[in-house]
């Protein structure tokens, strides 16, 4: 029998922003499919948040085609919206209430009865595990914690696509891990995740398939396996100098690796076999203070597309 | 689907339920305070006047009051909550991600705007009574016009605010705009005390037609239809004006 074939659910061509002169979005496309985590990754600025802002109905495009659930955020903006969960970038939470009635009112803007509320708000409280806070009010919530609380809000409708703009920016590692613990599980069950994000790690963690965004337009598509084998070698060899030595090397390292990569602090060698390029930079005289062979990364990726590290 | 803003109108309710009592006691103060100063102590001193309707002064200061009073907490309600909503909370942003619009927030602060100058007035209206500020049972049509005053003032005032990046605008509406028509548009004297120059100015203010409103309903005698009639118009027309201003500008405000 054949695969059904899917409709995306999300569906981008040439897909524009622009406020004034400024372009923040240039002609993009990308379709997202059921069930799949889709990731923009991208420094500050380059796209992702406008980008998520129009998927979500509450910016206009400029330009171009988008259909979300099948329908013209134009024409549907409000049918829309009513399937969809939205994580902000910042919390927005209403910190005069409680932590239910958080939930409680955002209910309410999906026109959901009380008695269906109620049992679905401690299921996701539980579920994020802010169960024992229920009553408690939101602003002496730790980062985390309301994170987890507005990932919650974003759940109450039983949306069909959870958007999350940068879901774990500003947590600590543990409160990050819980996320994506969390995430991986809504994932399991076979939400459709769209989420932004600039850490390499999280789109490894958490994308099936991702675009990586910079200065308004997609420089790269795929897996993050695919993207790393594209843009990147297996491994990576991170030569550290002692200081003022770096800037002598001058072509003492080509040929290591199939690239060399100069950063301030240290230097990058893409190789396939990172120890034996860490051999021959020693048979050829190099004493570096430190030698770390890695496997590579997203960051890679960016680096090598971009020309430029990710956070700076 | 629930009639538009109502959902936003739960939503200021249910912040209300925690916070009223930080307002309470200064709804119940604020009256007794001024009707004791100036309708019982200051009022002493001023003999019954045909200016002042043939009443004593706080019979006539009384309503003046309560229209003033209707007017200031529609300024509160419309300028810091609403950018807290826009700015600093952000919550209106997550309001919008739902199936609500910005319309639907703006009716539901014309709705909260209601309850809320509804509440403080009738406060008001209970002291006036005590007071025995109160004489005509026709006092009862003065509430909705007290409230009508605070709509009138605080739909046009909640469309400015969304045009807002700060709150530094606030004091000086305070300082110069409302404070100016309190003491100027008849709450303390009738209008016509003032230099000629100056009266027509008065007439453009809301307050203006939500005191005389107020108080012709108030004291239930010698007043003209026709007059209260058109004050009421303005007030009205006043809103209106204020909430379709303010459909756009709250549009513009969040939807970029």
């Amino acid at each position: 029998m054949p695969a059904a074939v899917t409709e995306p659910l999300i569906r981008a061509r040439n897909l524009t922003k622009s406020f004034g002169a400024l372009t923040a979005v240039d002609g993009i496309d990308f379709d997202v499919a059921p069930g799949e985590a889709f990731g923009f990754l991208g420094p500050n600025g380059a796209g992702k948040t406008s980008t998520m802002r129009m998927i979500a109905c509450i910016s206009p495009r400029t330009d171009g085609e988008l259909r979300v659930l099948d329908m013209d955020p134009h024409a549907d903006g409000h049918r829309i919206r009513a399937r969809l969960g939205v994580v902000p970038q910042q919390d927005t939470l209403d910190t005069e209430l409680t932590v239910y009635e958080n939930l409680l009112i955002y209910g309410r803007y999906f026109d959901m009865p009380y008695r269906e509320i109620k049992p679905r708000a401690d299921e996701l409280l539980d579920f994020v595990q802010l169960l024992e806070r229920r009553n408690d009010l939101v602003e002496p919530l730790s980062g985390g914690m309301k994170r987890r609380l507005t990932i919650a809000r974003g759940l109450i409708n039983e949306p069909d696509l959870l958007l999350l703009d940068e879901p774990t920016t500003g947590l600590d590692p543990q409160a990050r891990h819980l996320v994506w613990d969390r995430l991986y599980r809504l994932k399991q069950r076979g939400v459709t995740l769209v989420l932004t994000t600039h850490y390499m790690d999280e789109a490894e963690q958490l994308c099936d398939r991702l675009v990586v965004m910079d200065k308004a337009k997609i420089v790269a598509e795929g897996s993050p396996r695919q993207l790393i084998e594209r843009y990147a070698t297996r491994e990576v060899l991170e030569l550290r100098f002692p200081v003022g030595v770096q800037e002598t090397l001058d072509g003492q390292l080509d040929g290591l690796g199939e690239r060399v990569e100069h950063l301030p602090d240290r230097v990058l060698v893409y190789a396939r076999d990172g120890e034996a390029a860490a051999v021959a930079a020693h048979d050829r005289g190099l004493r570096p203070e430190s030698v770390l062979v890695r496997r590579s990364s997203l960051e890679d990726v960016f680096l090598r597309l971009t020309g430029r590290s990710l956070i700076e | 689907m629930a009639v538009a803003g109502v959902r936003h109108l739960e939503h200021n309710l249910l912040v209300y339920r925690r916070t009223w009592r930080g307002s309470a006691f200064s709804t119940v103060l604020s009256p007794i305070l001024f009707l004791s100063a100036m309708g019982v102590a200051l009022g002493s001193f001023v003999p019954n006047m045909t200016a002042f309707g043939g009443v004593p002064y706080i019979v006539f200061l009384a309503p003046g009051l309560l229209a003033a009073q209707a007017l200031q907490t529609a300024t509160l309600e419309s300028s810091w909550p609403l950018l807290a909503g826009f700015r600093w909370l952000k919550t209106f942003e997550a309001t919008i991600a739902t199936p609500q619009s910005p319309r639907d927030i703006v009716l539901g602060h014309l709705y909260w705007q209601f309850v809320r100058v509804g509440i403080v007035t009738g406060v008001f209206l209970i002291v006036m009574v005590v007071f025995g500020a109160v004489t005509s049972p026709t006092a009862l049509l003065a509430w909705p016009a007290a409230i009508l005053t605070g709509v009138a003032f605080g739909m046009p005032l909640a469309a400015f605010t969304a045009t807002q990046k700060t709150e530094n605008s606030f004091p000086v509406i305070f300082r110069f705009v409302v404070t100016p028509m309190f003491l100027f548009s008849g709450t303390f004297f009738p209008i016509s005390q003032l230099p000629d120059v100056i009266e027509p100015i008065a007439w453009l203010t809301p307050l203006f037609h939500g005191v005389a409103l107020t108080r012709g309903l108030a004291l239930g005698h010698g007043v003209d239809p026709l007059a209260l009639a058109i004050h009421a118009a303005v007030l009205v027309g006043l809103t209106v004006v204020g909430t379709v201003l303010a459909f756009v500008t709250f549009r513009r405000r969040l939807v970029v």
